[in-house]
């Protein structure tokens, strides 16, 4: 059933919590070394699908893969028996995220923080895990920060070092969930310009956002979700400048 | 440059290179309120200092002769041990208690609840008397599998006091430090343990690498704070005659009467363990506040 091109294949996903069904039968396809937007009024399921992606958040019901693997489950016969604590995390390894808080650990500077998950879960010794460090945190141009702590670093830059600790991990796919709408203003545009450089070289990447400027210029594809389904999906020339739903043409006169 | 001379000198008059190249000195109002409560305050030491150290019914001799008694040293020595072995019990119960009003588990989390409800529910002085006096209830002790085979037995005749001490210190102290530990991690916001769960962590990994380094942050000086709560509550003890500091200073005093200079004598070697402890906390804090 899944398509072994596909990075991720969601079909009929759902997700309730308690008894609000916040995610009505999701169905996406991504394929190796795209990058798609997901765009949408909020409430409407975005982020909670990409948490269903990584499995912070278990599906209820659906099909969802990543890369030819289901996410959270192994299929035997009729059943999808839940994958033990380890297996899970292993395969979220291979899955990097970056959070709208940033979520840096607020105790650890800004290399420590890079170098956590190569060492904690990749095992990589630490001369090897710093220099890996070193050259994440000069990819997003935090060289000298690496000895500050999250606290003495702005939105922008803690959100860059976010991402280089995600890349540290050499992640097959990257989720982003509204990476820049904590951020002041002016240094939104800094984040975007790392990400916009991630897509140049050729990450796999999903994206919630609110930047339509930024979907225009990086997305292969833009999915429109509005009331855990979604509506419309394609090109962003398609999305953007030749809406074909009413709710997603109601969305762009909002947000534009 | 006096004070009233730049306030009666019109400023617009005055050249701005005068006003730029004065080194202007800033004088502060004064406070006489609190210089006069200063003095009231420094009046009251000294009174105190003049009248416990000129009081011969205070006597300081007696105080000094039995500082450094063997007896006292003694006493010491069970009180350092009995708050050292509390405290490492009490923080592991904490532990273990705070993880399960934690857990997803309703009824793990009852139990929880149910334990620090009925030991912080109860006074501390009534658990010591009540488990010195564990052998009316039960006159024999056996653990092992309800009608199998004992893994121990022992009467409950053979509870001695410190055995008795330590149960009811740990467990009382153990309801308080589960709620200490509960509060720090809870203190931690859900994005660190998200952050390192979304990097391949297992739970219980991101609980031992992210959360509880950070928790302790917080635990730490209300951990001091339990520390050195417990080391003078140990004084509690004496009821079940358990010679620790306060009881052997009491023993001495029923022979000799010098009640006043004992007490001092206590209180001097409470002082100087509670200084010791706050030295402790300071520099743990100091290392703990890192990113902060």
């Amino acid at each position: 059933m899944s398509v072994p091109e596909a990075m991720v294949f969601a079909e009929g996903v759902t997700k309730s919590f308690g008894s609000i069904e916040v995610l009505k039968g999701v169905n996406m396809e991504v394929a190796k070394g795209q990058v798609v937007c997901l765009i949408g009024p909020s409430g409407s399921g975005k982020s909670t699908f990409l948490r269903c992606i990584n499995n912070l958040e278990t599906i209820n019901s659906g099909w969802l893969s990543v890369d030819g693997e289901l996410v959270g489950f192994r299929q035997e016969g009729n059943n999808l028996i839940e994958l033990r604590e380890k297996e899970v995390a292993a395969r979220r390894a291979q899955i990097g995220m970056v959070f709208q808080h940033f979520n840096l650990f607020a105790n650890k500077t800004a290399i420590k923080n890079v170098m956590e998950g190569p060492v904690a879960v990749r095992r990589m010794n630490k001369v090897d895990a710093k220099r890996l460090a070193e050259t994440l945190l000069d990819k997003v141009g935090l060289k000298h920060k690496g000895d500050a702590y999250p606290s003495e670093l702005s939105g922008g830059q803690q959100q860059r070092v976010a991402i280089a600790r995600a890349m540290a991990m050499e992640p097959k796919l990257l989720l982003f969930d509204e990476p820049t709408s904590a951020l002041d203003p002016e240094l939104v545009g800094e984040v975007l310009e790392v990400m916009r450089e991630l897509a140049r070289g050729g990450m796999t990447m999903v994206v919630v956002t609110h930047e339509m400027a930024f979907a225009r210029d990086v997305a292969d594809i833009i999915f429109f979700m509005d009331g855990g389904v979604v509506v419309e999906a394609g090109p962003p020339s398609q999305i953007l400048n030749a809406p074909q739903s009413p709710r997603l043409r109601e969305f762009l006169s909002n947000v534009s | 440059m006096s004070v009233s001379d730049q306030i009666t000198t019109p400023l617009p008059a005055r050249a701005t290179a005068d006003r730029r190249d004065t080194n202007w000195k800033i004088v502060r109002r004064p406070s006489y309120g609190r210089w006069a409560v200063d003095a009231l305050l420094a009046f009251v030491v000294v009174g105190l200092c003049w009248l416990s150290f000129t009081n011969p019914n205070f006597q300081w001799d007696v105080v000094g002769k039995y500082l450094f008694h063997p007896a006292v040293l003694n006493g010491l020595w069970t009180t350092v041990s009995l708050t050292t072995i509390t405290m490492v019990l009490g923080v592991g119960i904490g532990i273990l208690f705070a993880m399960m009003m934690l857990s997803h588990d309703r009824f793990l989390k009852s139990f929880a609840a149910a334990y620090i409800w009925l030991f912080r529910g109860t006074p501390l002085l009534v658990q010591l008397i009540f488990w010195f006096n564990i052998s009316a209830l039960y006159p024999q002790i056996n653990i092992g599998i309800p009608g199998g085979p004992y893994l121990f037995s022992f009467s409950g005749n053979s509870i001695t006091p410190f055995m008795a001490a330590v149960l009811g210190l740990a467990l009382h102290e153990g309801a308080y430090m589960a709620e200490i530990v509960r509060g720090g991690v809870q203190a931690v916001g859900r994005g660190q343990s998200q952050a390192a769960i979304a990097l391949g962590m297992t739970r219980l990994q991101a609980f031992g690498r992210i959360t509880l380094p950070q928790a302790l942050r917080i635990i730490v000086p209300a951990t001091g704070n339990q520390v050195i709560l417990m080391l003078k509550t140990t004084s509690l003890v004496s009821v079940i005659a358990l010679p620790e500091l306060l009881y052997s200073v009491q023993n001495i005093y029923a022979r000799t009467f010098e009640i006043i200079p004992l007490l001092i004598v206590a209180s001097v070697w409470y002082l100087f363990m509670c200084s010791l402890l706050s030295l402790v906390q300071y520099f743990l804090e100091k290392k703990l506040g890192k990113g902060h």
